[in-house]
């Protein structure tokens, strides 16, 4: 224990005991030393200590009013402190000296000229130079490939049908948040539902359904969606074509002839949808109409979807306008 | 007088501009109540007077398919009232959204001119067109902070903004709720004042209601803990303080510690 003791002491303090200093010549030139300064180094030092010590203590006490504030506020003064100190160090007491030295002549001209001479003999034995070309091209190409490939698997480049996929199909029922069944009386005019398919993941992208209720002689679909809006009920994808934010909002008008048209608008960058005229895109940056689903009523009077929606679903890509849903 | 000139554009420039949605000015018919009144009776004489225009002389709205002689494109004054009840008419004439000014106008929350009983007299009248819902009677102090955050998330920030600062949604502005009171927060969502869905209790319960209604409250004094609100909208204006502020103040930091010494 004493020996350890004694060793524990002697490597802490042996080293500050001095050691006795050659006299040489110097080579920094000497400076008056600078007291203010150093104290200026040292006072700063001691404040961002301080400084450092606040934040443990703002910390720990809940009762300081704007907590967070001032422990953002000690933080940022500990670490400005201790930089004006070294900015204050390397300005007054840290000499400075700039030296610039030219390039050294070379010294042995006729050895580098014999240098290049061998180089160039040495290639003497290729004769046969673009077949070395064509086989480094080769080579580097391949293994440019090799290494491009993992990026196959950061998503579908050739196969997108899964973008297509949908777990819509004629039948299926249409559910709300809690899982309970949409009775075509209960959908009222004036507001708006979101729905989703009966045991089915509703992370798909093509799962989640905005409905509406507009009057039947207000809806302009389209003659080959007959039939799509039993009773001018209408279900599009609530998934914005631009995108692909959640379509939240609703615009409806309390009195339509002093007002704006119905309209369904997504939060993020305002495409507005008309859900009368077939989810068509009346503003803002989405490139194509709201996907529809064709609706139909049951003999319980309960919501199905009769088909697949009528165009892709999600946000838009290359391609997205040549190919139909599947189920 | 040039002063005095600049003096008047300055003012005109600050003073927000009298939206079209304001009320009337001075326009409002007070008509004195007879003895022996009843609340309806008068209700109709202030009816007559200040909402008959757009709205028909009984409450039958007017609802003109072709345009109005003389109004040049107007298709249309007013709505039906018959069955609105008590509700939507305590949350239009409380809020000062109607008497409005132009018919085509989006109502905007303005002073009410009416005394308290002529509003009540008014509300009566309305109500007593057809039975419609009555006047909402909301209990916030049952709901809960956190499940009227989710629910406000989910019903009403997409347009009202997450802290009820208000905002736009394409072809109408969108109040703030800040000013509302609990009863006009719970008469909005029931009726789904210009633009807005209206919510059934099915889709909101009057219990969830209170929750939202108890959000509300939080939000007009939200715990700002990140410090700075920059006016609660968002991080628009908090980029621009992060890059336009914070970004320069860093880089004369940088330039006054690297610049060198002159001697």
């Amino acid at each position: 224990m004493k020996r350890f003791l004694a060793t524990v002491l002697v490597l802490l303090f042996g080293r500050l005991r001095r050691r006795p200093r050659l006299e040489r010549e110097r080579i920094v030139g000497t400076n008056p030393p600078d007291s203010r300064a150093q104290m200026l180094v040292f006072w700063l030092f001691l404040a961002a200590a301080v400084c450092g010590v606040a934040f443990p203590v703002v910390y720990a006490v809940n009762a300081i009013p704007h907590q967070t504030q001032f422990l953002g506020l000690s933080l940022g003064l500990c670490l400005a402190f201790i930089a004006l100190a070294c900015m204050v160090m390397s300005r007054s007491l840290v000499p400075v000296e700039e030296i610039e030295e030219d390039y050294p002549p070379s010294s042995h001209p006729e050895e580098q000229e014999k240098v290049e001479q061998i180089v160039d003999e040495s290639g003497d034995r290729i004769t046969r130079r673009r077949l070395f070309v064509v086989g480094l091209g080769a080579a580097g190409t391949a293994l440019g490939v090799a290494l491009l490939t993992p990026l196959a698997s950061l998503g579908p480049v050739f196969d997108v049908s899964s973008f297509f996929r949908t777990p819509w199909r004629r039948g299926v029922r249409l559910v709300g948040e809690d899982g309970s069944a949409f009775r075509a009386a209960d959908i009222e005019e004036g507001t708006f539902y979101t729905a989703f398919p009966e045991h089915a993941d509703r992370e798909q992208m093509g799962a989640p359904l905005v409905i509406v209720r507009l009057p039947v002689g207000e809806l302009r679909l389209p003659p080959e969606r007959k039939g799509w809006a039993p009773d001018g009920i209408l279900a599009y994808s609530k998934i914005c074509t631009h995108a692909g934010c959640a379509i939240a909002l609703y615009r409806k008008p309390t009195f339509a002839p002093t007002e704006p048209r119905p309209a369904l608008v997504c939060p993020c960058h305002y495409s507005t949808f008309d859900p009368s005229r077939a989810g068509k895109v009346i503003f803002g940056p989405a490139g194509r109409p709201l996907p529809q689903l064709p609706l139909l009523i049951d003999r319980r009077g309960e919501l199905r979807a009769a088909g697949n929606f009528s165009g892709a679903v999600g946000p838009s890509w290359w391609g997205v306008r040549n190919r139909q849903p599947r189920s | 007088m040039r002063k005095a000139a600049l003096a008047a554009a300055v003012v005109l420039l600050v003073l927000p501009g009298r939206a079209a949605g304001d009320p009337p000015r001075g326009g409002i018919v007070h008509v004195p109540l007879k003895p022996g009144e009843t609340p309806v009776e008068h209700g109709y004489q202030l009816y007559a007077g200040n909402c008959s225009t757009c709205h028909g002389s009984r409450g039958e709205g007017i609802t003109h398919k072709r345009a109005i002689r003389g109004a040049s494109d107007q298709t249309g004054l007013g709505p039906r009232l018959v069955g609105v009840g008590a509700l939507a008419a305590d949350f239009y004439l409380r809020t000062g959204y109607m008497p409005l000014a132009q018919a085509h106008a989006q109502p905007r929350r303005s002073r009410v001119l009416f005394s308290d009983r002529e509003l009540r007299d008014l509300i009566a009248y309305v109500a007593s067109l057809g039975p419609g819902p009555a006047i909402p009677t909301p209990h916030p102090e049952r709901g809960s902070v956190a499940d009227g955050l989710k629910l406000f998330t989910d019903h009403c920030a997409g347009c009202h903004q997450i802290v009820a600062e208000g905002g736009y949604v394409t072809g109408a502005f969108v109040p703030p709720i800040k000013d509302d009171s609990p009863v006009q927060v719970a008469e909005a969502v029931r009726t789904g004042p210009y633009v807005m869905p209206k919510f059934s209790k099915k889709q909101i319960s009057d219990a969830n209601l209170d929750s939202i209604i108890r959000y509300i409250d939080y939000a007009k004094h939200p715990r700002d803990a990140g410090g700075w609100a920059i006016g609660h909208i968002g991080p628009v204006p908090e980029g621009l303080v992060a890059w336009f502020i914070a970004a320069l103040a860093i880089v004369a930091a940088c330039v006054a510690i690297g610049e060198r010494n002159k001697s």
